[in-house]
């Protein structure tokens, strides 16, 4: 189900996957920009799928201070964090 | 905030409202005990429970600067001897809970307040087996208890005022607000609730409505957070069927007899949202 990316990995890329992840999740299309929790369109519940999605998907592990929900509200939010997760690490 | 338990409360029964309440104990800074009698059940839970921490703080639900209580999980009864409360939430049927409340009052001290999670099993009922009948009452967490933070609280006749007062101190602890309610198949919530996932469930068994048509129907019409069959998916199908059979069988009304439709779901496995399938499909959601 969910597809794993490879190591070297572009902000599209990310964006192109949590977009489909969300649209099959929520069986609608999805702007990158929209606020997912602000619009209804998903549960509370549907955040952790999310965060274990994206850290199952790009092999980031999300804690401490970046367990937040705005770190998760938009697709382009979830792009960005993943991008300053994997810059951090060798 | 300055109040904090140092003993530690125990929980019975690791399913998924057992493991949902030793969450919103431990995201609240309160040591637990989670006592269920299968090793897998308890290994299973204990993953389960840091997943949902961490779920709870995305959610912002615990206090913030607070460390996480500690977590013992463990199959021996024993290990709930110091605990300063006790949750019985194991299966919901009689057998289960009379062994579970049987155990758990012989183990701990008497005065020492003791709860059960029944979804609809009368507490009075429930104290017969209780080696104290005044110190047990009734709380029904919502699901899951870390996110929704209001509980019924159920005063039985024979609950003493002290554990009232226990519980709802145990309560403020964790963040929850009580809604006192008095005893009964179902209390409030259940004798409502599982009526009309039992009457949806039978609309989609002949064919009036699919289970999306239903939920739209008093999410948009309503205005409901959820519509009856997603609660369903959430609660657990073999938990309604149980509940419904506790209904059914206490009040002698047949409108809660479990319809064919749940009782197949549940034969299949289907269980809702812990097996992945219900009355909807729920990827990657376990």
């Amino acid at each position: 189900m969910s597809t794993s990316i490879e190591p070297k990995i572009t902000p599209e890329a990310i964006r192109a996957n949590v977009t489909d992840f969300v649209c099959r999740q929520t069986k609608s299309d999805v702007a990158a920009d929209v606020d997912l929790f602000g619009s209804g369109l998903v549960s509370s519940l549907f955040a952790l799928q999310l965060v274990v999605h994206v850290e199952t998907a790009f092999g980031v592990s999300v804690t401490g201070p970046e367990l937040k929900l705005d770190n998760f509200r938009t697709i382009d939010a979830i792009a960005e964090l993943v991008l300053r997760l994997r810059g951090g690490r060798r | 905030m300055s109040e904090r338990t140092t003993a530690p409360l125990a929980i019975l029964g690791a399913g998924v409202m057992g493991t949902g309440i030793a969450t919103l104990a431990v995201g609240h800074g309160v040591s637990v005990v989670l006592v269920d009698l299968d090793e897998e059940t308890l290994s299973k839970a204990a993953a389960g429970i840091s997943r949902q921490v961490r779920l709870g703080r995305l959610m912002d639900s615990f206090p913030a600067g607070v460390a996480d209580g500690e977590l013992e999980v463990t199959t021996d009864t024993s290990r709930i001897a110091g605990a300063g409360a006790v949750i019985e939430s194991v299966t919901e049927r009689l057998d289960a809970k009379a062994a579970a409340l049987g155990a758990a009052t012989a183990a701990v001290a008497p005065g020492t307040l003791v709860v059960s999670n029944t979804s609809a099993i009368p507490i009075d009922e429930l104290a017969q087996y209780a080696a104290h009948p005044r110190d047990l009452v009734g709380i029904h967490f919502m699901n899951p208890p870390y996110l929704i933070r209001t509980v019924e609280l159920v005063r039985g006749p024979r609950s003493g005022d002290a554990a009232i007062e226990a519980a709802e101190r145990l309560l403020a602890v964790l963040g929850q607000t009580p809604v006192p309610v008095g005893d009964g198949p179902g209390f409030v919530i259940n004798r409502v609730l599982q009526r009309a996932i039992n009457e949806a469930a039978r609309i989609v068994q002949e064919g009036v409505a699919t289970p999306e048509a239903v939920d739209a129907a008093f999410t948009g019409c309503l205005g409901h957070r959820t519509g009856p069959l997603s609660t369903a998916d959430l609660i657990g199908l073999d938990n309604v069927v149980d509940s419904l059979l506790v209904l059914a069988e206490r009040t002698g009304d047949e409108g809660y007899r479990p319809c064919e439709l749940l009782l197949a779901k549940v034969k299949a496995g289907d269980l809702g949202r812990k097996t992945g399938r219900g009355f909807f499909e729920h990827e990657g959601t376990r």
